[in-house]
């Protein structure tokens, strides 16, 4: 299309965007005449303001004239889409330092519950789904749509299918974040763990998913490369996986199309059986294959050698897709499931132990033969040890799937701790790492503004996890000994209150453990940020890089 | 052209690799939960149990937005110390009419299961708008906001009708009168007694329970005193010489578990080696190995 001064008209695919927006203002608008509930109403103008933006923004396009179909190629070389990607790196940033703030305040609310402030939209109950759904789908989700979309363009030397989809994917999701994390606060939830949001946020959230799972294999079938790379396979498991659990676990009935309440098909035992089929595997696949593909390519990048074992990963991902899924059960051990489930919950997430070693071998030894680097380089160092973290946490979870260990572990604070050693040490430091690969890559900068702040936010966030599980650790199994202590009489030693007296200490150093990783997290966004806006940048001949090393 | 080529439409075909992956995920997921919802025994056959009143659905809705289920779990495991520290361990019919589920997963307070008569009601009010007045150590938020706040009972009978669609058992007559049972159990007529016998003796028959003789024994006040049942576990239940109920799906059950067990073991074993032997293939190695660069090469 020739590119001439002043306007352009829409084309087909913007018009067919903005009527897709208007009729989302429009809908929403009458929902929020009619809402019987206040905080609904206020979503549902969120949702009309979002469509009303959207339109403008389309016609803005027009006006400004941006190509309609941007080149595919420039000099021979992919035009690779990297708006969107940049967009959900910073939001990732900003999600990250939000979710983690809102951890450090539950946690001093656990130590000190006079923080509560007997204020109905801060107390604890309603603050805790907020922290983790900031942490898990607001900073995890937005880093893995960054990398994904990142990964698939580079290992497919493509770029991102779609000229508005990748945006909708993008910005979609991060409506649903506010959606959902104000809902919590509002008191909007159908108060399933991981799974709060209610019927029209999962409603939206599946367009956008079901949009995301569109571009991401549209931009699969450009590919210049005969091969899929192994990291698009764990992406790919990642988007197909979630969508089949996000819906099995929100079937849900709405009180009416005015009201935010929804009651889930499924009730009891069976409901309890879904949500954890649902919510092991959203840290199967959400936090684990999704975050396993960010490993497969950003490790071997950083090092610059080639994944230790190209085999060891095809058997690391059939392994771990088949497996997983099995585990859900060992959240329900001794509950009123049926005791079949249980033992076969038990058993898969046992034998799950061996593909995810397989994974972290793989990760861990794509350095063989590299590892001064590790001495030279912060980013490198985070990456790696977050895979020793994954490892760790690999360990320990089949262990505690153990029904013997799991009778002592489980209600305490021992689970706490094991989810925050693979939250914080794996899943935050692999996406500390691919932020800190992608910021430079993405805004031509030659580097990070300071590698020395990398180091700090390394350590003080490495002893920040330090201190957070060990103290976990210890009153977990301290308040699960209390529990069943038994006096030489044959009473129960210990009234319920004196076992919450005692975990104060532990809470206190968890908080301060929990502060240190926010300290980090606030130095990482310092740093992206001074790196972006004063970062020194690439030459515009970009040079080569460095000659690879060649494998032994 | 060796067999073990034929991983390559995998990694060469996006729709084959989707496909392998549902496959993949569906049969976990399948084993685990369709039984539930078809083998008898996932629920037992216990007296006692009803649908919630609407007042009750309506409190229950308060526990859900609070996000009670953050620190208290609803589920007494069988073990000795919880049996004795909060009473008779819980059982799935019990929770048969609860959506969502509310077993919870964390203590940082105590189970809830079968704390209803377990405290007076003034205790309770106290205990919610300060919990600290009563209980120094308690960690617990206060909650004075919910003694300001009006119960909206206007769409009660749409709270109803919703999960009649999810298989509660109301009758139409029940919903008909939500909003009318809904008041009568909080005030009840004059002379008819404190609000929780209200149910009984001025809301009619609609849902009324087994007689309970103890209401401060700590025991579920929806499951009635004594109302037996066979218990989950097996050994359990051939003690008690009940007669084990074999309905025709517990032996179609039993007859694709058998299958299963001998049949799907070898079928697995024989994928994970195909995978295994595929990945080690020698002749795959040159292939691979190019793979492995895919991230290292420039445009």
């Amino acid at each position: 299309m020739s590119i001439q001064n002043g306007y352009r008209s829409m084309s087909a695919n913007e018009v067919a965007w903005a009527i897709a927006a208007v009729a989302l203002t429009l809908l929403t608008l009458f929902i929020a005449s009619k809402a019987t509930d206040p905080g609904y109403a206020f979503h549902m103008y969120v949702f009309a303001l979002a469509g009303l933006a959207s339109v403008i923004v389309i016609a803005k396009r027009a006006a400004a004239n941006v190509p309609v179909n941007p080149p595919q190629e420039i000099d021979g070389k992919p035009n690779y889409n990297m708006g969107p990607v940049k967009f959900a790196t910073i939001a990732s940033v900003f999600w990250g330092v939000a979710g983690f703030l809102v951890g450090l305040i539950i946690a001093l609310q656990l130590a000190y519950p006079v923080l509560n402030f007997d204020f109905a939209w801060i107390q604890f109950g309603r603050l805790r789904p907020l922290h983790t759904s900031a942490v898990i789908f607001a900073f995890g989700g937005n880093v893995l749509l960054a990398t994904s979309f990142y990964v698939v363009q580079r290992t497919c030397h493509a770029r991102l299918a779609g000229d508005i989809a990748p945006w909708f994917v993008v910005l979609g999701y991060n409506l649903f974040i506010v959606v959902a994390g104000t809902g919590y606060l509002l008191g909007i939830t159908q108060g399933k763990e991981y799974a709060e949001p209610e019927w029209y946020a999962d409603l939206w959230l599946t367009i956008v998913w079901v949009a995301y799972l569109l571009v991401f294999l549209v931009t699969l079938w450009k590919r210049k490369e005969p091969h899929i790379y192994v990291a698009n396979w764990f992406t790919l498991a990642f988007i197909v996986t979630i969508a089949v659990l996000h819906l099995g676990n929100n079937a849900t009935i709405p009180v009416s199309i005015f009201s935010p309440k929804s009651y889930i098909v499924w009730s009891g035992v069976q409901d309890a059986m879904f949500q954890w089929w649902y919510g092991h595997n959203a840290v199967g696949f959400f936090l684990t294959a999704g975050f396993l593909a960010i490993m497969y390519y950003f490790v071997p990048k950083r090092a610059n050698r080639p994944v230790y074992s190209y085999r060891l990963s095809i058997i690391h991902f059939w392994a771990l897709i088949f497996l997983y899924i099995w585990a859900g059960p060992h959240h329900l051990h001794y509950t009123a499931l049926p005791d079949w489930a249980q033992t076969l919950g038990m058993t898969f997430s046992i034998m799950l132990w061996m593909p995810s070693w397989g994974g972290m071998i793989n990760g861990l030894m794509t350095l063989s033969g590299a590892w001064d680097k590790l001495r030279t380089d912060p980013v490198l160092r985070m990456l790696v040890v977050s895979v020793a973290f994954y490892g760790m946490s690999t360990f320990e979870g089949p262990m505690m799937s153990i029904k013997a260990v799991n009778s002592l572990s489980h209600y305490t604070d021992w689970t706490v701790g094991h989810v925050h050693s693979g939250a914080l040490g794996w899943v935050g430091f692999v996406s500390f790492g691919a932020i800190y690969c992608l910021v430079p890559w993405l805004w031509n900068k030659k580097g990070l503004w300071s590698d020395k702040l990398v180091n700090w936010h390394f350590w003080i966030a490495t002893l920040g996890i330090v201190l957070y599980i060990s103290a976990m650790w210890v009153a977990g199994i301290m308040q699960g000994l209390m529990w069943r202590a038994y006096t030489s009489l044959g009473f129960l030693e210990y009234s319920f209150i004196e076992t919450v007296d005692a975990m104060h200490p532990f809470y206190v150093i968890r908080a301060l453990g929990g502060a240190m990783f926010v300290v980090g997290s606030l130095i990482m966004a310092f740093n992206i940020y001074k790196t972006i806006v004063s970062g020194e940048a690439e030459e515009p001949a970009k040079a080569a890089r460095p000659a690879l090393v060649p494998a032994e | 052209m060796s067999l073990w080529n034929k991983h390559a439409i995998f990694e060469k075909n996006s729709i084959i690799l989707i496909i392998g992956i549902i496959v993949m995920i569906s049969i976990g997921g399948l084993v685990e939960i369709a039984p539930l919802f078809y083998l008898r025994s996932t629920i037992e056959q216990v007296k006692g149990v009803r649908p919630y009143t609407p007042l009750e659905l309506a409190g229950r809705h308060i526990y859900v937005r609070e996000g009670c289920y953050n620190c208290h779990s609803q589920m007494v495991r069988p073990l000795r110390d919880e049996v004795e520290r909060y009473g008779h361990y819980s059982l799935a019919a019990e929770s048969m009419f609860d959506k969502p589920f509310q077993w919870g997963s964390k203590r940082t307070g105590p189970d809830l299961a079968r704390v209803g008569g377990k405290y007076s009601d003034e205790w309770q009010l106290q205990h919610l708008v300060n919990p600290r007045t009563l209980v120094p150590q308690s960690i617990m938020p206060g909650y004075p906001f919910l003694s300001k706040n009006e119960l909206d009972t206007a769409d009660i009978v749409n709270h109803l009708k919703a999960n009649r669609i999810g298989a509660v058992p109301y009758t139409d007559e029940m919903i008909a009168n939500a909003a009318k049972d809904l008041k009568a159990q909080v005030n009840p007529e004059p002379g008819r007694g404190r609000p929780r016998e209200a149910l009984r003796q001025g809301a009619g028959p609609r849902f009324r329970r087994q007689p309970a003789e103890d209401l401060g024994s700590g025991c579920a006040d929806r499951l009635s005193p004594g109302s037996g049942h066979d218990g989950r576990f097996q050994g359990l239940r051939r003690q008690s010489q009940l007669p084990l109920r074999r309905g025709a799906m517990t032996e179609t059950y039993a007859l694709l578990a058998g299958i299963a067990q001998q049949f799907g073991v070898v079928f697995f074993m024989a994928i994970f080696l195909g995978v295994v032997a595929y990945a080690i293939w020698p002749k795959n190695r040159e292939k691979f190995n190019s793979a492995a660069e895919i991230p290292l090469k420039e445009d």
